[in-house]
């Protein structure tokens, strides 16, 4: 028996899949595009709603992972285009434009990242926590805009989609399908982790961290663990955002983009497994509806989350498959 | 005889807030196989102490000794794992999890692996079955699957009881297990712990006194932050400053 939240996120799944297959039967290209840009976005948005819905932590910093993981694609694949080693002494390092390397740097990169940020950051809570987050990320949106070597505040371009082996990275269609099998990947991932040891020590953090130190847990070392995983897919995520746009500026690290993750999470339920899918798509379809209408969209934007917030308390995945059962 | 060594022992510890004394040079222990109840009237530092020796409040002086270990600079955790099973006045239970939920993250705490990310919690034999066995000794097993918000004080308490079991410790610091309990459930959590001190001593903090001189092998009344006296419940019933400054107190009232 599926349950009705599960039957809705295969439903949503598989929507997100055919949208842009018809998309490509009728020849809009452009749709397909919007597709991949909603798929990399939810991905940005499971990885902070690991640290925000399992954990709790209402990180307001998590741009700094997406812009880490756009860096990294900017970096590696701006080398590789002008054939020049990022590093030649002690030893060569060179660029590259192999998806799947810079896949595994811009991980790595944010993981460390988040295990720096989240090591100071995890020490305080609530108010301060968000503020620390935000200044985290502010800092390395400053240090973008002045990085003059990799464009600064112009930011970086590519001049060519990088590679994926087997595979034509500039058919749209094909790129779309990379960033939907991650998606899904990290989906199925996000909700194993959801129910495992680790998903219940740290979901009881949440509720009552006295708890969890009563049964001889330290509520610090799962949250750390959440922030670095959460860290790492939204990095993976701006490696993946950058490649779309073969552009990577500091507004990536900007805390607009923290704050736009976290709204794909509000609006589609928070701690809800395809929540930032529904945020995602929501957001774009938004954008490109209402942008057409005014700029000023995200007015309607605001008052979406306004009334989620208000009276949906599980987004809209919680207005639709009801208050999550607990699983068994 | 057995060991005796105290499994708890708390020497000369003191407290204050400002120029409250909330603890003032508290001693007592705890010794294997007994029930040593703390009474005290409301304000009494019963609560003080009990955070102190659970670790979640740092002593101004003296020391607190678990299996004659020196566990003063320890926090919650580590004392947690040493086999100190504490069970809360003002329940802490994580309540969106169900009632089952909450004796697994027992097993998981006693395991002490929680960095496990892909096998599924609930389908773990080794952990359901010490969980699940602890709701049975509370009686709470038909309430496995229910919401732990939707339970009534009384079956909180009982939960509380049975995710400290999970954790097999070595000694239960009980705050008030009784609180909340209608007559019968009282009296069933009585018995209860009457048999559960052969496994693991307790120091039992309680208001229900029919409960305390049923059960408690020993008494400690606090008054003030300091234990005016230590003894048995005949002892404690004739002791004329504990009857002055405490029990007198609801008599008169």
């Amino acid at each position: 028996m599926l349950t009705r939240e599960t039957t809705l996120n295969i439903a949503l799944a598989a929507a997100l899949l055919a949208v842009p297959l018809l998309a490509l039967a009728m020849d809009e290209i452009f749709i397909i595009t919007l597709a991949t840009k909603v798929a990399i976005l939810a991905l940005a948005g499971v990885g902070l709603n690991i640290a925000l819905g399992i954990g709790g932590l209402v990180s307001l910093g998590h741009a700094a992972f997406f812009g880490i993981g756009g860096y990294a694609m900017g970096i590696l694949a701006a080398h590789a285009q002008n054939y020049e080693p990022i590093l030649e002494a002690p030893f060569l390092i060179e660029g590259t434009n192999q998806m799947p390397i810079i896949w595994l740097v811009a991980i790595v990169a944010s993981a460390l990242a988040a295990l720096v940020i989240g090591a100071l950051s995890l020490r305080t809570s609530g108010v301060y926590f968000i503020m620390i987050t935000l200044a985290f990320g502010q800092m390395l949106y400053y240090f973008a805009i002045s990085w003059s070597a990799y464009g600064g505040e112009d930011g970086q371009s590519i001049w060519v989609r990088n590679e994926f082996p087997g595979l034509n990275t500039l058919d749209p269609i094909q790129f779309f399908l990379i960033a939907y099998v991650i998606l899904c990947v990290v989906l199925v991932f996000s909700a194993r982790l959801a129910r495992s040891p680790f998903g219940l020590a740290l979901a009881a953090a949440r509720q009552s961290e006295e708890r969890v130190m009563t049964v001889g847990l330290t509520p610090f070392h799962l949250r750390l663990v959440a922030f670095v995983i959460s860290g790492a897919i939204t990095g993976l995520a701006g490696a993946l955002y950058a490649d779309l746009n073969r552009f990577v500026s500091p507004t990536m690290l900007s805390w607009h983009t923290s704050g736009e993750i976290m709204v794909f999470v509000i609006i589609g339920g928070v701690g809800r497994l395809f929540g930032p899918v529904v945020g995602a798509a929501v957001f774009i379809l938004l954008e490109h509806i209402l942008g057409g209408f005014s700029e000023y969209w995200q007015i309607f934007l605001g008052l979406l989350l306004l009334l989620m917030v208000l009276f949906a308390r599980g987004g809209l995945i919680g207005a639709i498959a009801g208050r999550e059962v607990a699983h068994d | 005889m057995t060991d005796m060594t105290p499994v708890l022992k708390v020497e000369g510890i003191s407290k204050s807030f400002g120029a409250l004394k909330a603890s003032d040079n508290v001693s007592l222990d705890l010794r294997p196989g007994e029930i040593h109840a703390l009474i005290g009237p409301n304000g009494a530092g019963k609560s003080t102490l009990i955070k102190q020796i659970s670790g979640s409040l740092k002593p101004d002086s003296g020391r607190i000794e678990v299996l004659g270990r020196d566990v003063t600079d320890l926090d919650t955790v580590a004392r947690a794992r040493l086999g100190l099973g504490r069970t809360f006045q003002i329940s802490s239970l994580a309540m969106e999890f169900t009632v089952l939920q909450n004796v697994v993250l027992g097993a998981l705490g006693a395991r002490g692996r929680a960095f496990s990310f892909l096998r599924n919690v609930m389908k773990d034999k080794a952990l359901l079955e010490p969980a699940q066995r602890a709701l049975e000794r509370v009686g709470l097993q038909d309430e496995a699957q229910r919401r732990t918000a939707d339970l009534s004080h009384g079956q909180r308490r009982q939960l509380e009881v049975a995710v400290a079991l999970t954790l097999q410790p070595k000694l239960f610091l009980m705050d008030e297990p009784m609180a909340g309990l209608g007559a019968s459930g009282s009296k069933a959590l009585t018995g209860f712990l009457d048999e559960l001190r052969h496994e693991a001593p307790i120091l039992l903090v309680e208001h229900d006194m029919d409960a305390v001189f049923a059960l408690a092998d020993r008494i400690s009344v606090l008054v003030y932050g300091a234990v005016i006296a230590t003894g048995t419940a005949d002892e404690i019933r004739a002791n004329a400053e504990v009857r002055r400054a405490y029990l007198g107190e609801e008599d008169a009232a």
